[in-house]
């Protein structure tokens, strides 16, 4: 217990409304101009900022995808090179995956989360901007890499021995190993900070039964991506030192092993796959609820069905090494644990359809993408449980049917519930609404292009066509299949424009948005639109899992937190009992230059490792600075006016 | 804006504004980080028994098995560092600023004499991360150790000079000192793994 300060200002109803909402703006506002945005620890500027710089890295890894479907129109087409067509692909899915997918989920969830849960800031504030400028640095070392045409060629899951010195020399390897490291210290620094914000910042009363399920899977994500990213790090660490420094990891000729690269390699990967999956089920249930007008069906299985999805995917990883040849039982292993992750996955599926078949559902555009979500996963989900089965994956390993495959569940289920999702929480981030019209057309659009580009492929696929080929000879009976995709594509870019051109012109010109227009439950929508820098006035407190929905306009909140200083609530694990006040670190420029420090260290170690010892110094200096308190004494009340 | 006032429900200004252990941000912070390079330690253990069950023997010949000297001494001393450490943790809890600041020095100290015999215990391997598979897993082992000595010893230096200075009063520096010695305990414990697969099971396979 501490001894109340009398003159310490605390909100309460004798300081409420606007002059509240003054004076936290001054406790919580970052200094203006550029150094001010600099320094921010504001997680919905972070969470904003990571939101457009994903999306960016999105439509660039898109207008690749075109070009490779141009050039794969026709056969035997010379527009370009069998050299450039493999950093295309490999520039495509190293995006994709790791600057896009996964960032832009932690993205959302950095915006929405804290906002849901009813705090005030993200814990570890800092660590939180650290994370994205490390993410922002390696995204831009792997892009320029690529225009100076240094762009990694491997595949973007960069299978030793072709990834090693010997078949790979020079650089791009390197680049693509070293973006790895960026996009991982990125991920876990991000993963930490919401764990923690999700497991001590919840609202009195939020109990862990009571939590957001979009809150339950970005928990069970960021646990995983705790104990994935370690693999794929360490696993790259041993590529670029076998490459560099000359050790022999993978080397088979000095007692390695290039298969240690695709264990370690889908230990993360085949979990990685979930990271992106699991938070679109989380959009997914928060849509479905607030357009259904009921809350989820059956939320406990809800729950349990993402912590047996989060558990299973560990032990899945080597369906993806099928063809390396393995002992008879660990196929049937493998094959047995791959089918069994179908069963939580059903689940949830079975459960929302019971939430919309209970409900009143009301087909606004977020919910057309639920449903466009329902349909595209499940064929992506049938055809995943086609590939468990070994004889078939045999068969069908390498070519387009596995392409067409994970298409359907990464876009059908993460695009399609982020795109959901956008549109969503659009009147948060920016207090306006999207338009429903252009958003429907953009949902035709995407959805009848996706389909008509990745249904051929399982078909051609089939038909024996592999993947990652440059170009093929014509009488393959392919040809039609391969136009339709590539059709199929530009519509498909058609819809995703559509969608970009309307957040763009409705940023400015949308309908104004109140603090709910959705007329949903969650606690996000019990704050303005967009919120203001401190989020809530008064910290809520909630006794359901449909806070708006059961209380009204009478949401009860709790006092006493300091208003002339940055204080949030931390509370307890399981029963979100108010524990201790807590103060937010202040905006400062440490995290940036800490992450210039680490990275111009990073990038430097592709050319000698002793940047690794050089580059030790200014990393450590600027992380004992950000580390040094800032303000060493607990100011004193300010004096306003 | 038209919205009604707002009911209250409770009042949170009594609440302490620190606390140790759990109910700390910082520890679940130390925590997540302890999860993250536990699994770091044991993948690449994965990868060294992995690397080892290709083999016929283990080290394979003609590279002897590393000289024991060097990274006993180091477990030794790691070992008996948890005195002082455990003290500390057990000061800061209880505020004592001058107990506090004088085993910090002694632990900075510590981390210092642990960096040196770990420079001799690279000297003692008997194989160069160059020389085959197994040298390379041996020395990405001990590198990967070093690296949790190297940073919680700046850290430690970083936080003794912070505790020696007039910030070092505040109750949210004691919660640094705990989670630092926390954070330490993990760092030796990982230890006593790696040092059986570097030093013994070579010995013993």
């Amino acid at each position: 217990m501490t001894d109340l300060d009398p003159d310490l200002a605390r909100d309460g109803p004798e300081l409420t409304g606007e002059e509240l909402h003054r004076r936290l703006t001054l406790a919580w506002r970052r200094p203006a101009g550029l150094y001010g945005w600099l320094s921010s620890t504001d997680h919905k500027e972070i969470g904003k900022r990571y939101i457009v710089t994903a999306f960016g890295f999105f439509l660039v890894a898109g207008v690749l995808a075109l070009v490779m479907r141009t050039q794969l129109a026709r056969p035997e087409s010379g527009l370009i090179t069998a050299d450039r067509y493999n950093q295309i692909f490999t520039m495509h899915g190293t995006t994709m995956m790791f600057l896009f997918a996964v960032p832009v989920m932690e993205a959302v969830a950095i915006y929405v989360i804290p906002l849901m849960l009813g705090t005030r800031n993200m814990a570890f504030a800092r660590l939180n901007a650290f994370s994205f400028w490390m993410y922002l640095f390696g995204g831009i070392m792997l892009w320029v890499a690529f225009a100076l045409n240094v762009g990694p060629d491997a595949g973007w899951f960069a299978y030793t021995p072709l990834s090693g010195p010997e078949f790979s020399p020079g650089k791009r390897v390197d680049i693509w190993a070293q973006m790895i490291t960026f996009t991982e210290v990125a991920g876990l620094a991000a993963a930490v900070v919401m764990a923690t914000t999700i497991l001590k910042q919840r609202a009195p009363g939020m109990t862990l039964a009571k939590m957001p399920l979009f809150a339950w899977s970005m928990l069970v994500v960021a646990l995983m991506i705790i104990f994935a990213l370690p693999a794929v790090a360490l696993d790259s660490g041993m590529l670029i030192s076998d490459r560099l420094v000359g050790t022999h990891f993978f080397n088979p000729y000095e007692r390695g092993d290039a298969l240690l690269w695709q264990h370690l390699f889908w230990f993360f990967g085949h979990p990685e796959v979930y990271i992106i999956f699991l938070p679109a089920t989380g959009f997914i249930s928060e849509m479905t609820a607030t357009f259904s007008r009921r809350p989820v069906f059956a939320y406990p299985a809800v729950v349990l069905s993402l912590i047996a999805t989060g558990l299973l995917a560990f032990g899945l990883w080597v369906h993806h090494m099928f063809a390396t040849g393995l002992p008879r039982m660990g196929y049937a292993f493998y094959t047995a644990a791959s089918m069994t992750v179908a069963i939580p996955t059903g689940i949830q599926i079975f459960c929302w359809v019971a939430t919309i078949w209970l409900g009143r559902p009301v087909y606004r555009v977020p919910m057309l993408w639920v449903i466009g979500f329902i349909v595209t996963f499940v064929i992506g989900g049938l055809t995943g449980v086609m590939l468990a089965s070994v004889p078939l994956d045999l068969q069908l390993h390498d070519t387009y049917f596995v392409v067409a495959h994970f298409h359907y569940v990464l876009i059908g289920g993460a695009v399609f519930p982020l795109l959901g999702a956008t549109t969503y929480w659009f009147p948060k981030f920016t207090g306006r609404l999207m338009s429903e019209a252009w958003g429907k057309v953009a949902f035709a659009l995407v959805f009848c292009g996706f389909h008509l580009t990745f249904f051929p492929m399982h078909i051609t696929g089939m038909m024996g066509m592999p993947r990652r080929v440059y170009t093929y000879p014509a009488g393959m009976g392919w040809d039609t299949l391969n136009l339709i995709s590539s059709i199929g594509a530009f519509i498909l870019a058609a819809g995703f424009a559509t969608f970009i051109v309307n957040a763009l012109v409705c940023l400015r010109k949308g309908r104004v948005a109140g603090p709910d227009p959705w007329d949903a439950a969650g606690l996000e929508w019990a704050t303005s639109s967009p919120p203001p820098v401190f989020n809530f006035p008064h910290i809520p407190a909630v006794a359901s899992r449909t806070p708006l929905w059961d209380e009204g306009e009478g949401l009860p909140v709790m006092t006493g937190l300091r208003v002339d200083e940055r204080e949030h609530l931390t509370t307890t694990v399981i029963e979100a009992i108010p524990s201790v006040r807590e103060p937010s670190p202040h905006p400062t420029i440490w995290p940036l230059l800490s992450a210039i420090a680490i990275g111009v260290t990073f990038v430097a170690s592709i050319f000698t490792p002793w940047a690794l010892v050089v580059g030790l110094v200014p990393s450590a200096i600027a992380l004992a600075i950000w580390f040094w308190p800032k303000n060493p004494t607990v100011p004193p009340e300010p004096t306003i006016e | 804006m038209m919205t009604p006032p707002p009911r209250f429900s409770g009042d949170l200004a009594h609440l302490p504004t620190h606390g140790f252990g759990h109910r700390s941000l910082t520890w679940w912070g130390i925590i997540g980080f302890m999860l993250i390079e536990g699994t770091f330690f044991a993948l690449t253990i994965a990868a060294y028994f992995y690397l080892m069950s290709q083999e016929q023997s283990w080290p394979p010949p003609p590279f002897p098995p590393p000289n024991l000297i060097a990274g006993t001494l180091f477990t030794l001393m790691m070992l008996v560092s948890e005195i002082p450490n455990t003290i500390i943790k057990k000061a800061a809890e209880e505020g004592k600023l001058r107990e506090v600041r004088v085993l910090l020095l002694v632990m900075t100290a510590i981390g210092l004499a642990l960096l040196v015999i770990r420079g001799f215990e690279f000297n003692s391997l008997n194989v160069k991360w160059y020389d085959n598979a197994y040298g390379s897993i041996i020395w990405a082992l001990l590198l990967l150790h070093t690296t949790h000595i190297l940073t919680d010893w700046g850290d430690t230096a970083v936080l003794t000079m912070l505790m020696h200075t007039r910030h070092g009063i505040e109750a949210r520096r004691f919660i640094d000192v705990s989670e630092n010695a926390l954070y330490w305990r993990f760092v030796w414990i990982v230890w006593l793994p790696i040092y059986l697969l570097i030093y013994w099971l070579p010995r013993l396979a």
